[in-house]
């Protein structure tokens, strides 16, 4: 039981089940003090999602959903995990997510290209939106977090603009690609039947999970990887070491950005929504994946599993009794999550001291028998 | 020319109240990313004066509106003071998560009132059409806020506070170095969760003025645009020092006017520039200024850096 409480693993999955447990049950509690008489109820919803339904086919064409909005998620995840790794908070994964639907829509809708190379222009475009953090970061200083939250609202205004052009005439949402360009959506190749004909669930949800076992390889096995992470640690040994920090720096950014980017296209590829050119927040995606990074404990196999949870109960907030209580509940939910996060490091702190003293205490037990043996 | 005079006035007042806010508790020692969250819930705190005492005479509803604000951002600053001081948190997460946490609560609450109060009522916001005039007064054709007011009386506390008291010393000492001013016999704890607070203050001031000065209604699902981050960007433009922080909000708070006034100054009407670029154009020249300014910082040292006793 010791050695699997010393595992940091172990430890990571602790910390986080603890988060969410605390987390819904403080939701839980906001929806008592608002309403009573429901909220029990609504708190399982939250938790069921999809099985909200009875019929199995409904349940499976409501996983598919989930799981179609769980990729983008992922992405953002990622991002936010690799720039991370780093140390930089790359919270401006919320404005490269943006440009990346932006440029996947405006390559699918106006200029009708294939699938492939809309996804890869989303990428060049994130890559390069934030370069702009990191050139910032790396030449000038400037602090990452203001500077991406500062794009992220560039970039909502720019999508706007430039979407605007391929909207529908009589409301402010985007054209639907099925009808403009079919070669621009992400193949399905079959997996749409595996989720009772849900067209939205394409390849870029397999695709997502194979680009999470990538950046775990990328991190933990190759000397890139290792250089980055050298840099986060510090960027001044790093230097010493003959490591060209700003290149890192700003090269980091740029795989940060090409991934929250992508995951806009995987969004917006798979015509499950429409872009609203009128929207005037920024959407919570990115934010999201900050949630979905932490909440796997940094790693890009737990951030599999976290993003979907996010996700799920995102989507289960739809199910809740909306005459008593409004869907951000799990908005609510999910921030509760990442501020519990911001404890995670004392709470593994906490366990691991506590069992060093323990440990030391058993060890003085054991020389004071040894010094008592050599008396007699 | 004058109503771009007076919206510069306002939206500076707004960009000065908060970057004080984040000077205090920078100067303390702790990052407060999350202004803009403190700002959401002090506005809410203000609006909800203003939704439930819509009768008031105009001077107490001034005097009860700005209350409102200032303790819904202190008890929220509370969150920050929690996690970064006595737990030593991750300050970027704790602050990030203060946003988003912020307009998450104030969109289920305030949608959980409206239902209440009128079941066909599911929209998140507050109007306050009525209790708004209390704080206006006209003069001439320039329209008089009374947070311009509260923004200079904040900007001569923060300067007095900082500067001139014992207080603001030995607090701008725990942000330089904490082992020093604990070595002396200053509890850096506690001084630290005075900045913190009094940044909650500002915060809420600052959130209140400005959904107030924008809108007779506020949505509160939107958040605040980033209003608190622009504050950031100030402050550090502003280089932790309240006089030049309040002349940096004023040319922020001009490049935010013209986003709202410019279809009526004549010449720039008609340069026939989208009003895309006008909305994009603080957030622009934020990232110009911190490119420009932020090599040579002179941020306090030991912000963002938890204070541990044990440590050398």
């Amino acid at each position: 039981m010791k050695k699997l409480l010393k595992n940091d693993a172990f430890q990571t999955l602790i910390a986080s089940l603890a988060c969410i447990i605390v987390g819904l049950f403080l939701g839980f509690i906001v929806l008592l003090f608002i309403n009573p008489s429901g909220a029990a109820s609504s708190i399982v919803e939250v938790i069921k999602n999809f099985m909200h339904f009875s019929s199995g086919k409904l349940r499976l064409k409501n996983l598919g959903n989930t799981l179609v909005k769980t990729a983008p998620l992922l992405m953002c995840s990622l991002s936010v995990l690799f720039a991370y790794k780093v140390g930089l908070f790359n919270i401006g994964a919320a404005g490269q997510y943006v440009v990346g639907s932006a440029v996947s829509l405006y390559c699918a809708l106006a200029l009708h290209l294939n699938w492939v190379l809309c996804i890869l222009l989303a990428m060049l475009a994130g890559a390069v939106y934030a370069a702009i953090v990191g050139v910032l970061k790396a030449l000038c200083n400037v602090n990452e977090v203001i500077s991406g939250i500062m794009l992220n609202w560039i970039a909502l205004y720019g999508a706007n603009t430039i979407l605007s052009n391929v909207k529908e005439p009589t409301s402010p949402y985007t054209l639907h690609i099925t009808g403009e360009s079919p070669s621009s959506l992400i193949p399905s190749l079959g997996l749409n039947k595996l989720f009772n004909n849900n067209n939205y669930v394409t390849i870029a949800i397999p695709l997502a999970v194979i680009i999470a076992i990538v950046i775990l390889v990328l991190l933990n096995k190759t000397k890139l990887g290792y250089e980055l992470k050298a840099t986060g640690n510090n960027k001044n040994a790093a230097k010493y070491a003959g490591m060209a920090e700003k290149r890192n720096i700003i090269l980091t950014l740029m795989i940060s950005g090409a991934l929250a980017a992508l995951g806009g296209a995987f969004l917006y590829l798979s015509d499950y929504e429409q872009w609203s050119c009128s929207q005037s927040s920024v959407p919570g995606m990115g934010f999201n994946g900050i949630a979905a990074a932490f909440l796997g404990g940094l790693n890009p196999v737990g951030s599999i599993l976290s993003s979907y949870f996010i996700q799920h109960i995102t989507n289960g907030g739809a199910y809740v009794d909306l005459t008593k209580y409004s869907s951000q509940i799990s908005d609510l939910i999910s921030s509760i999550i990442i501020y519990l996060c911001g404890f995670v490091f004392f709470l593994k702190y906490a366990i691991s001291s506590r069992l060093a003293k323990s440990e030391e205490k058993q060890a003085r037990k054991v020389i004071a028998e040894h010094e008592k043996g050599g008396e007699e | 020319m004058l109503l771009l005079l007076q919206y510069t006035l306002i939206f500076a007042s707004v960009l000065l109240l908060v970057a004080l806010g984040g000077c205090f508790s920078e100067h303390s020692g702790v990052i407060n990313l999350g202004l803009e969250g403190i700002m959401v819930i002090g506005s809410l705190g203000g609006a909800l004066v203003m939704r439930f005492f819509p009768g008031l005479p105009p001077f107490v509803m001034v005097i009860a509106v700005i209350l409102g604000a200032i303790v819904f951002g202190v008890a929220y600053s509370c969150l920050l003071g929690v996690a970064a001081i006595n737990f030593k948190a991750d300050q970027t997460i704790v602050g990030t998560a203060m946003n988003m946490l912020a307009t998450a609560a104030a969109t289920v609450f305030v949608k959980a009132m409206n239902t209440a109060a009128n079941p066909n009522d599911v929209s998140a916001s507050i109007q306050y059409i009525e209790p708004k005039k209390s704080f206006l007064i006209k003069i001439g054709n320039f329209e008089f806020n009374w947070f311009m007011l509260v923004a200079i009386v904040g900007l001569v506390v923060a300067y007095i506070l900082l500067y001139k008291t014992r207080f603001g010393l030995r607090l701008m000492a725990c942000g330089e170095h904490p082992q020093a001013a604990d070595s002396v016999g200053i509890n850096v704890y506690k001084m630290r969760w005075a900045g913190v607070l009094i940044s909650g203050v500002y915060g809420g001031l600052g959130g209140i003025c400005y959904i107030m000065v924008s809108a007779s209604e506020w949505k509160f699902d939107a958040g605040v645009y980033g209003f608190g981050f622009l504050a950031l960007a100030v402050m550090i433009f502003g280089q932790w020092k309240p006089t030049r922080i309040a002349l940096t909000a004023l040319l922020f708070g001009l490049f935010r006017a013209l986003a709202s006034v410019y279809s009526g100054i004549g010449f720039l009407a008609r340069l026939n520039i989208p009003s895309t670029v006008y909305n994009m154009l603080p957030y622009i020249i934020s990232l110009v200024v911190l490119a420009l300014t932020s090599k040579s910082s002179r941020a306090p040292k030991a912000e963002g850096i938890p204070y541990d006793k044990g440590q050398r």
